[in-house]
């Protein structure tokens, strides 16, 4: 297996503050694919293209109710269902890496990857015509000229839970391996076969089982002296029969 | 899925031209020794079908200036190898003109050969074109055989009916033929369709809000997209039109397709006036058009399952 980059989402730490969109949408505006459109961002009816949106979802009916942020991209899938409908190669698979990409200089806008994306990750871009998607930030993750910290997504950078964890997903011992693998790590929509790269990480509770009778110590030596709140024990305890 | 109208154009005006194309080559036997009218003037009519359905499927492109490029990956895409068949199609169209324009140009053979290969070509044609919406196959109201087999027949059907008007005029020898076999590809292509609708009407969709978020709950309900404007994914892929109008439209696709062509072609015996045969063409056109509107907006793209509440 080669290289697979991809990002994991951790479900349970999001707090849906959108900070991944806007650092993405500030990265991917900036660089040198030109500006992607906002059109009337204050205006009446605003409307531009992202990589990454932020949904929420409430799971359940008041009172058993939970409200789950749930960022949404481009899911790298292994086997991408947008990259052999293209006529022209501008969607492609990288070999070396695993993320798809769209040529923006082949791009002729036809949107049949749009329609052929089962998750909506693509938008086409209002001004260039082409249509756009998560690049993973390829023109950053490889820069040489950043801290090796800093070669990340920006999306991944911003969030300030680290709900976001990038890594390779075929090198079983990276960190986003170990999290798919230990916290139950799964992928969007599997029934259409795409093996989409990015996971999710489920909420997670953490409980513990008590039993009744371990609430109340069954050797407290209140129980023989003392002001006990439940009154006296009429009850053999541990000290009547053991000299520790 | 929002229908393109420039793609609602393509699909019917090449169906047309395909169909008069196989009409054209099917009545050339009867023609005997001597070329008529009517195979020119129809061969030509198809081609300019066919010529605008191509030219409408420009303005489908966000850069018709790149179109050259989507020649290159017929290996994976249906679309590529639609764009590659079509162009080969209006050569063979043309050259068939050509043939007849020139008489004696080659031999009776020779041009029912090339004809033969030409009517090839358009069924090649109706295959690509059907498969770019067949081989989607989260599209389930697409991804099936009948995509395939209402495209060609229905363009068939309309392309007859075309023939049958133009034989009117041209070649009334013809006219027989081609009308029966008009009225024929209608009901073929009113069965089928109904079995599509049939078959849409009892889709079980594989995908759920819960597959789309992975989250086992029976209910899980969306309250927010992350964008309280417009985009790409709430513009390209939702009708934004009530049920009522999409069931009352089926009805009148049915209507207008199937039921007044077939009723014009029929009182045609009666009253053997051409304006009839012409007007069964423009009301199935036009049907037609609103089949192809249904048929985009009908289909369900699971992407919609992640845009169902603005905020």
């Amino acid at each position: 297996m080669s290289k697979q980059l991809a990002l994991v989402i951790d479900l349970n730490v999001c707090v849906g503050c959108h900070a991944c969109v806007t650092s993405c949408k500030e990265w991917n505006t900036s660089g040198s694919a030109g500006a992607l459109p906002d059109e009337r961002p204050y205006g009446k009816d605003p409307s531009g293209t992202f990589f990454n949106r932020v949904q929420t979802f409430e799971i359940g009916e008041f009172p058993n109710v939970e409200t789950v942020h749930f960022p949404k991209s481009c899911l790298h899938c292994e086997d991408p269902p947008c990259v052999p409908v293209c006529p022209t190669g501008a969607s492609y698979k990288r070999e070396e890496d695993g993320i798809v990409l769209v040529d923006y200089d082949k791009c002729i806008g036809c949107e049949y990857c749009a329609w052929a994306c089962p998750y909506g990750a693509r938008e086409i871009d209002t001004r260039q015509k082409v249509m756009k998607k998560c690049t993973l930030c390829v023109d950053r993750i490889y820069d040489q000229e950043l801290p090796v910290s800093e070669r990340k997504p920006a999306c991944v950078l911003a969030c300030p839970t680290s709900a976001r964890l990038f890594g390779d997903i075929q090198d079983p011992d990276s960190e986003v391996s170990v999290a798919i693998r230990e916290e139950g790590g799964y992928q969007l929509m599997p029934e259409w076969g795409t093996n989409p790269a990015n996971h999710y990480l489920p909420r997670r509770k953490q409980r513990i089982t008590i039993h009744e009778d371990e609430l109340i110590r069954a050797d407290s030596p209140l129980k023989k002296e003392g002001v006990h709140p439940h009154g006296p024990v009429k009850d053999v305890t541990l000290d009547d029969v053991t000299s520790w | 899925m929002n229908p393109a109208f420039s793609v609602i154009f393509l699909t019917t005006l090449i169906g047309t031209g395909q169909g008069l194309f196989i009409a054209v080559v099917f009545g050339q036997p009867y023609s005997g020794s001597g070329i008529s009218n009517y195979g020119l003037v129809a061969t030509i009519l198809a081609f300019a079908f066919l010529a605008a359905g191509l030219l409408a499927s420009f303005f489908h492109l966000g850069r018709p200036e790149r179109a050259w490029r989507a020649v290159t990956k017929w290996r994976t895409s249906w679309l590529s190898r639609e764009v590659i068949v079509l162009p080969i199609a209006m050569i063979l169209v043309l050259i068939y003109a050509v043939v007849q324009w020139i008489p004696g140009l080659v031999d009776g053979k020779i041009m029912n050969t090339i004809g033969l290969v030409g009517v090839f070509v358009m069924l090649v044609l109706f295959f690509c074109t059907a498969m770019i919406y067949a081989c989607v196959k989260f599209l389930q109201e697409w991804a099936t055989p009948w995509t395939i087999i209402n495209y060609t027949v229905l363009g068939t059907a309309s392309g007859f009916v075309l023939a049958t008007a133009l034989s009117a005029i041209l070649d009334v020898e013809r006219l027989g033929d081609f009308r029966s076999l008009a009225i024929a590809f209608t009901v073929i292509g009113l069965i089928t369709r109904l079995f599509s609708f049939h078959r849409n009407n009892r889709i079980k969709y594989r995908s759920s809000i819960q597959t789309a978020v992975g989250i086992k709950h029976r209910k899980i309900t969306q309250r927010s997209m992350g964008h309280t404007g417009g985009s790409f994914n709430t513009r390209a892929f939702f009708h934004h039109c009530s049920d009522t109008l999409i069931s009352n439209l089926r009805l009148t696709v049915i209507i207008i397709v199937f039921v007044i062509p077939v009723a014009m072609l029929i009182l045609y015996g009666l009253f053997p006036r051409e304006e009839i045969l012409w007007a069964a063409f423009v009301v199935q056109f036009i049907g037609l058009l609103a089949e192809r509107w249904l048929f985009f907006a009908q289909a369900n793209h699971p992407q919609n399952l992640y845009y169902q509440t603005v905020s």
